[in-house]
């Protein structure tokens, strides 16, 4: 397992970066964490002419939060979202500690793995539902805001152009009072998942559900965010009949695969299972606290 | 021999190196002008070859040679083959045998995908994987054999046309009239079970360097096998040179487990290259190909019945078998034989009737991996075990309580052979012991009353039972040599290599002990065919008795001699020296101690005399064990299942077990424990998977699962022990037996776990998709039957 042959450019800044991308397309590969490309690479499943490596480019460091939102650079690592999540941000301290393991999460980053778009993927649908987006740039066209809703189009398939370069993802982070849940049923412990569910909810002064995100992964070509589940509840008490009744609503819009290790029945009928399980988890911490 | 370090818990001598980083494996071995090898594999799994062009490949940059089929032709011979059958079996059971021989570079016809078809060598790896792409081999595919029954009757596609079928091994064997006991019983059960195909997987893949000495006309190569000396014997063979001038030597070797206990094309073909370069070379088999084409193993279907009276006392076992050998059957015997000769394990089975056929298919050949037959034999029994309780609405354990044999049935002899043809006679033991053991470890009427409380509440928990026999430290002989340098410090060489089995240290604790030196003056030297001329090597169970009874009686006789030196000089008779801790002294006289150095020096001769004895302390003893011993151990697994996902989550997991005196109670722990960890592996996790076309569907480490220590709870080991009359040290194997129940005893938890629903396990692993299903039989509707 050696990789094809290919020319390695290390850019030393953002601009750089950009110029390579555009002039080499989709001849190139972005290299950042490596935790994908370079299996992908050795493996010669991948045979990029150009790998553009980014870590020079030390500007796409960081994380800010700012205006209710967390801003995540693209050579922000998976293990450095997770300290910084770690007592402030529970729902996302949980879904990263099932990403791969430390050690996988010391070098990967998280833009890298939202682009890199694995359907099974914990952080893509932790994106839809938390109304993220990536902004991107291109040497050509400047930069734009993707939202993770147009984000994804099918397996390891991106809507971004073959020069634009993922800069930095977005994160709205749940409301103070929202409680979450966050389920996934895999082979072994930091698999990608067979099928996994999150959830955040934020109930309104009566007690009805006032806001709503339901999301899956590993249930088709692509992170989901269900807006059946979520319409099932909004404006609802919480009543274990009535989160059944959404989560089964939401697992049946969903059409998933079936691989090695599941058949798409399965996954259908866990989804409803976890689906039901994160929104009563949901609901349990909305009426304790977090 | 005091028992100084013999028995003692002693730290692991080669864990340090190991843990700085600085053991030294085969792809440590650098040389000056060193080629790198990559291969050009089979992408069919059945294909006639048509023809190979290499002139493209052979042009590219950095290439230094191409070899296909006919510009190493010279060299191909067979490659080797185990597992014949011996007289004393042979005298008994009808066995029907047939072998095909590989050859190291496929000529006509690949049965494989990943068989290898030519070889490429560069100035680096990447540049030979580089040209590699640009060899074209035109094949025309045939159809493939994948599935082991169709196989089994398949008459119009053969794998070896010459066969006339597709049978590699066939024999039916037993005692007593099953037939009839079945036909009288109370009660009979009957299943089909089936074990999948999975593999050892050890850490450290496969590896080759050799280097041609045109000087002394010798080769060394370096290997990271469990038979160098196997190893040495093929090359001699192949390259017709005699085998002082063909060194082997396997140095660190990161996990074995049997897949590199066979003989593999890479070891010849690694050697020509070097011949035919005239410069080392080297290749250290990658993942890719490790998963391809190193053996697999397993692949069993039984269809097991058992007979027994209403009370749950067994009458009668019958199981047909059939078994998946790959596409060249390498092991012979081995592994249909070991399957049978283990199947009735700890219970008093008074009828048996076994038929046995292992067939090829176009798979990678599969070869003996940690256990041997005994995973799938015990997988088949257990199973059937559990299915009788519950035929019975008895209680597993009662069940195994009436059937398992106690220390008062010892040496207990099963009606058929073992497979090395001698009698097959338990050597020692209480099963029933072991039983008691384990329930008491797990606390088995707690765990009962738990689980009937937690029911009530929706959690399924369940807890499985599986015990079983072990013929282990197969014979018929290892060696040991054991020198003094002038010093008096000890070499111990033998033809046992290790791969991680802690020999440095074990077979140290007996040397050093008979010798009566400190543990840090032995130094032991395995798997290196120059430092002594015969061995059998490290599989099987069998390094410790077979190695440490040779390095016991050689350094008996090195001490014997050390004791007549010692006595002339300290003016006793030899019988009134003893030697410790490095010291010879007079007995009950401490303060007469000499250093054995100067023993040794005094056996020199001088202008004035020769010395009292010849200056060379050494040993050599080829210890001869003609039959196994048995080990045996019940394993008791506590798992909780959630109905809803199909995820099952082990809780506990207690190994109660004998293997007769211990050398090292840290080391068999860890053996204990590896062996447990594969075994949860084939039990919930582990299956090489191939499509109808025979691709293999599993090929990366993403897709064949093997358990991290996250999917491990704490190993819980009770110590039993029942020494062996058949070895000097009352020892018997290890190394297997951790991992030849945990399919069984998880498999038995699960449907255990889910009793209420009416469940029956028939197949491992155990993942949740298939968990989940035998829950919700397609389209019906979840929930337990109350």
């Amino acid at each position: 397992v050696k990789p094809a042959p290919f020319d390695y450019v290390l850019a030393r800044s953002l601009a750089e970066a950009l110029e390579v991308l555009g002039r080499h397309g989709e001849a190139a590969k972005v290299l950042a964490g490596g935790q994908s490309l370079v299996p992908l690479l050795n493996l010669r499943l991948a045979r990029p002419a150009v790998v553009l490596d980014i870590n020079g480019a030390t500007e796409l460091d960081g994380l800010t939060p700012a205006d209710g939102e967390l801003r995540v650079g693209a050579l922000a690592r998976l293990r450095g979202l997770e300290r910084w999540a770690t007592g402030r941000a529970p729902l996302l301290e949980e879904v990263l500690r099932l990403v791969g393991h430390p050690a996988i999460r010391v070098r990967g980053t998280v833009v890298g793995s939202l682009v890199h778009a694995d359907p099974a993927a914990e952080l893509p649908a932790l994106l839809l539902c938390c109304d993220g987006a990536v902004r991107v740039r291109s040497a050509a066209a400047g930069e734009r805001l993707v939202s993770g809703d147009a984000l994804y189009l099918g397996p390891l398939t991106t809507s971004l152009r073959a020069d634009e370069l993922a800069v930095e993802a977005r994160f709205r982070l749940p409301p103070p009072g929202a409680g979450w849940g966050f389920a996934e049923v895999a082979r072994r412990h930091g698999d990608f998942a067979l099928v996994g569910s999150l959830a955040w909810l934020a109930l309104d002064p009566e007690g009805r559900v006032g806001q709503a995100r339901l999301g899956f992964f590993g249930v088709g070509a692509t992170p989901v965010r269900s807006q059946a589940g979520e319409a099932a509840l909004i404006g609802r008490a919480p009543s274990p009949e009535r989160v059944r009744e959404a989560a089964r609503a939401a697992a049946a819009a969903l059409r998933p695969e079936a691989d090695l290790h599941a058949t798409a029945d399965y996954r259908r009928r866990v989804a409803a299972v976890l689906a039901e399980r994160t929104l009563s988890a949901a609901v349990c911490r909305c009426r304790s606290g977090p | 021999m005091g028992a100084r370090y013999f028995g003692a818990a002693v730290r692991r001598r080669e864990d340090p190196r190991f843990l700085r980083g600085e053991g030294r494996y085969v792809d440590d071995v650098k040389l000056p002008g060193l080629l790198h090898a990559a291969f050009v594999r089979s992408p069919h799994a059945h294909a006639r070859i048509r023809a190979v062009r290499t002139d493209r490949a052979a042009g590219a940059a950095g290439v230094a040679r191409v070899l296909a089929f006919a510009d190493v032709a010279r060299w191909m011979r067979p490659l080797p083959l185990f597992g014949a059958v011996p007289p004393g079996l042979a005298a008994r059971v009808n066995v029907t045998l047939k072998q095909a021989p590989q050859l190291a570079l496929a000529r006509d016809v690949v049965r494989y995908v990943g068989e290898i078809v030519v070889m490429v060598v560069a100035d680096s790896r990447a540049l030979a994987e580089d040209a590699c792409e640009l060899v074209e081999v035109e094949y025309e595919p045939l159809p493939a054999l994948v599935d082991p029954l169709a196989a089994a009757e398949a008459s119009d596609l053969l794998l070896h046309a010459e066969w006339g079928d597709n049978v590699a091994v066939r024999f039916a064997t037993g005692f007593g009239d099953a037939a009839r006991a079945i036909a009288e019983a109370d009660v009979l059960v009957r299943e089909r079970f089936e074990i999948q195909r999975y593999v050892g997987m050890p850490l450290e893949t496969r590896g080759v360097v050799a280097r041609w000495d045109p000087r002394d006309g010798a080769l060394t190569t370096w290997n990271g096998t469990q038979v160098v000396h196997f190893v040495q014997q093929g090359l001699c063979a192949a390259l017709g040179l005699p085998p002082h001038k063909v060194r082997v030597i396997a140095p660190d070797v990161g996990g074995g487990f049997g897949t590199k206990a066979s003989g593999y094309p890479e070891d010849l073909l690694i050697p020509v290259a070097a011949i035919a370069c005239r410069r080392p070379v080297k290749w250290i088999e990658d993942r890719r190909e490790h998963m391809a084409a190193a053996a697999h193993a397993r692949g069993q279907v039984h269809d097991i019945e058992l007979a027994a009276r209403r009370d749950g006392t067994f009458l009668a076992v019958r199981d047909r078998i059939v078994m998946d050998l790959g596409a060249y059957n390498v092991w012979g015997i081995v592994l249909p034989y070991n399957t049978v000769a283990h199947l009735l394990g700890p219970h008093r089975v008074p009828h048996l009737a076994v038929e046995c056929r292992g067939v090829v298919t176009n798979k990678v050949p599969n070869a003996p991996y940690r256990g041997a037959g005994r995973p799938e034999a015990v997988f088949a029994m257990d199973r059937i075990v559990d299915r009788l309780a519950r035929a019975l609405g008895l209680d597993p354990a009662a069940v195994r309580r009436r059937n398992y044999l106690s220390a008062a049935d010892l040496p207990y002899e099963l009606a058929i052979p073992y497979r090395d043809g001698n009698p097959l006679v338990y050597d020692s033991g209480d099963f029933r012991a072991g039983l008691e053991a384990a329930l008491d470890a797990v606390g088995y009427e707690a765990v009962r009353g738990e689980q009937a409380e937690l029911r009530r509440r929706g959690v399924y928990r369940g807890v499985g039972i599986s015990g079983y026999v072990e013929g282990t430290a197969i014979g018929p002989y290892e060696g040991a040599t054991v020198r003094l340098d002038p010093a008096g410090r000890a070499v111990v060489a033998t033809g046992a290599c290790s791969q991680g089995q802690g020999h440095e240290t074990s077979l140290a604790q007996i040397a050093a002990d008979a010798l009566g030196v400190p543990l840090d003056w032995v130094t032991v030297v395995g798997g290196d065919t120059a430092a002594i001329p015969f061995g059998v090597g490290t599989f099987a169970s069998r390094s410790a008795v077979n190695a440490g009874s040779s390095v016991l009686l050689a350094a008996r006789r090195v001490r014997d001699k050390l004791a007549q030196a010692a006595a002339r000089l300290l003016e006793a008779a030899p019988a009134d020296v003893d030697i410790d801790e490095g010291m010879a002294f007079v007995r009950g006289a401490p303060s007469s101690r000499v250093d054995l150095a100067r023993v040794i020096q005094a056996a020199l001769p001088t202008f004035a005399a020769a010395g009292p004895v010849t200056p060379d302390f050494e040993a050599t003893v080829y210890h001869h064990q003609p039959t196994v011993t048995y080990t045996s151990a019940v394993h008791v697994a506590l798992v909780e299942v959630d109905p809803a996902t199909g995820v099952v989550r082990l809780l506990r997991y207690v190994v109660a077990h004998d293997c007769g005196t211990v050398i090292n109670p840290t080391i068999v722990e860890g053996q204990i424990h590896g062996g447990v960890a594969q075994g949860v592996g084939g039990a919930l996790l582990e299956e090489m998977v191939y499509d109808e076309a025979g691709q293999l569907l599993t090929g990366t480490l993403m897709d064949y699962l093997v358990p991290t220590a996250m999917e491990l709870p704490a190993i819980e080991t009770v110590h039993l022990t029942y020494p062996s009359p058949r070895n000097p040290l009352g020892i018997k194997g290890i190394g297997e037996g951790g991992a030849i129940s945990p399919p069984a005893a998880i498999a038995n938890a699960v449907e255990d776990a889910l009793a209420p629903f009416g469940v029956t396990v028939r197949r491992t692993p155990l993942g949740p998709a298939v968990v989940e299903a035998l829950i919700r039989p397609a389209g019906g509707a979840a929930g337990p039957r109350t």
